[in-house]
């Protein structure tokens, strides 16, 4: 033990929230939980409530498996994971149901979803098994963070183009094309819509990102 | 205790999943009842939806009440009461599989503010991932679409979701499920654009086909079943 005490914010621990939002962007860089942005991006809210939830369980997997990390046998560590990520979203799905029924009925089957989404169990791996819990709850905010960025920027894309809508949570679909563009010509482009896109938005965003940071360009 | 031998690997697997076991178990039981009232209000305010009573959680039991209360009953397909039976806790998942003649068809009847009566029937059937229900209510001459609403357990949003959105639902208002010579019609989900002033056929969804087929034959499946009684 150290008898210098870390500050809670220090440089490097305020790093540990930033650079998943940017330089190790968990879909755009590390191309992890990208079956999820493909599935929910139709429309910006259940890619905002998934996003949210997504980073609960993010941020509590990543501090129980750092509290548990010194008693995990390292042949069963897989499965003490997925143990931890299961629970954790049972319990979301079941607090949900219980105190906040219509978002549980939104979000149905993607709640489930979230133990298959590579970044969680990617998260443990990499950074909970070796690190401190509080380190680790604020790579889960991170992680979680540039995760739900990502998503809701293409849901952003793919709903304004695809239906002319966005819709976000508490105020439903809210118009954002005028009828007077649709008159003039204007067509919504319903290839939008369809999952194929989602992969081609999240190219765009990733050449992008690329070429604003030669530093991300392998040699 | 070596922390890689085998025995600390048991005891550590068979400790963590008795806890686990034993909070999910915990927890599960203690919202069991929180959840079971949330889903019997969710279906009181879709039965008050399709007869276009507008209601939030707070007050749907009470319209429900006040609209409908002992005024749901089931019946069989010769369109007789079946005593004893109560409607509202008719299993529709179980009775869609089970043959006509001892399928249970629960129907509600609504007073409505200006005295007209309306019936609500539910339906439940399968869309693509999953299973898709809904209320159809009828006017009083057991014929015309008053209204209909339909849920989807997780349908793709944007396209077979659709089906429960305002766009989908109106225009099955007005609809009629028995042609003009009487007999059983139906209403039927065709290409998006095809449906035009026609009686029984709705548009469906560009890219949710499976889930509008599915709606169709949920329509048809479950609605034949009260023939006898609606042309009473």
């Amino acid at each position: 033990m150290s008898s210098e005490k870390e500050p809670l914010f220090s440089a490097k621990n305020l790093k540990l929230i930033t650079t998943p939002l940017g330089a190790q962007n968990p879909i755009t860089i590390q191309v992890l939980g990208i079956c999820s942005a493909l599935a929910v991006t139709v429309k910006m809210e259940p890619a905002i409530v998934l996003s949210i939830s997504v980073m609960f369980v993010t941020v509590f997997s990543n501090l129980i498996i750092s509290l548990l990390r010194n008693t995990i046998p390292a042949r069963i560590r897989i499965i003490v994971q997925l143990v931890v990520v299961a629970s954790l979203v049972i319990i979301v799905d079941q607090v949900l149901k219980a105190f906040a029924y219509e978002v549980s009925l939104q979000l149905s089957v993607f709640v489930g979803l979230i133990i298959t989404n590579c970044i969680i169990m990617g998260r443990l791996e990499a950074f909970a098994l070796g690190n401190k819990p509080w380190p680790a709850v604020l790579d889960g905010i991170g992680n979680g963070a540039g995760y739900g960025f990502i998503l809701i920027i293409v849901a952003f894309f793919r709903e304004l183009l695809g239906t002319g809508f966005l819709t976000l949570p508490g105020l439903g679909a809210i118009q954002i094309v005028p009828d007077i563009f649709y008159q003039w010509g204007y067509a919504n482009n319903g290839f939008m819509i369809l999952p194929p896109m989602a992969l081609i938005v999240v190219g765009i965003i990733i050449w992008v990102q690329r070429s604003r940071d030669k530093d991300l360009i392998e040699s | 205790m070596d922390r890689q031998g085998n025995t600390y690997t048991f005891l550590y697997a068979s400790v963590m999943v008795i806890v686990v076991a034993a909070i999910l178990a915990f927890l599960a039981q203690s919202l069991k009842p929180m959840q079971d009232k949330n889903e019997a209000i969710a279906k009181k305010m879709d039965i008050l939806m399709s007869v276009q009573i507008e209601s939030t959680a707070a007050d749907a039991e009470a319209k429900y009440e006040k609209y409908i209360g002992e005024n749901a009953y089931v019946l069989n397909n010769n369109g007789e009461k079946k005593l004893g039976a109560e409607a509202f806790t008719v299993d529709l998942a179980k009775e869609v599989k089970k043959a006509d003649s001892d399928r249970a068809f629960p129907i509600y009847e609504c007073k409505m503010d200006d005295g007209s009566v309306k019936y609500v029937i539910p339906v439940r059937g399968k869309g693509l991932w999953g299973p898709i229900w809904g209320y159809v209510s009828l006017e009083d001459d057991k014929n015309t679409v008053y209204g209909a609403i339909f849920g989807h357990k997780g349908e793709t949003p944007g396209l077979g979701a659709e089906i429960a959105t305002a766009m989908f639902q109106d225009p099955f208002k007005g609809k009629k499920l028995f042609d003009q010579s009487g007999s059983f019609a139906s209403i039927e989900v065709v290409k998006k654009g095809q449906s035009q002033g026609d009686l029984h056929k709705v548009d469906g969804i560009s890219g949710g086909t499976i889930t509008s087929v599915g709606v169709g034959a949920m329509l048809q499946d479950c609605l034949s079943g009260y023939e006898k009684f609606l042309k009473n």
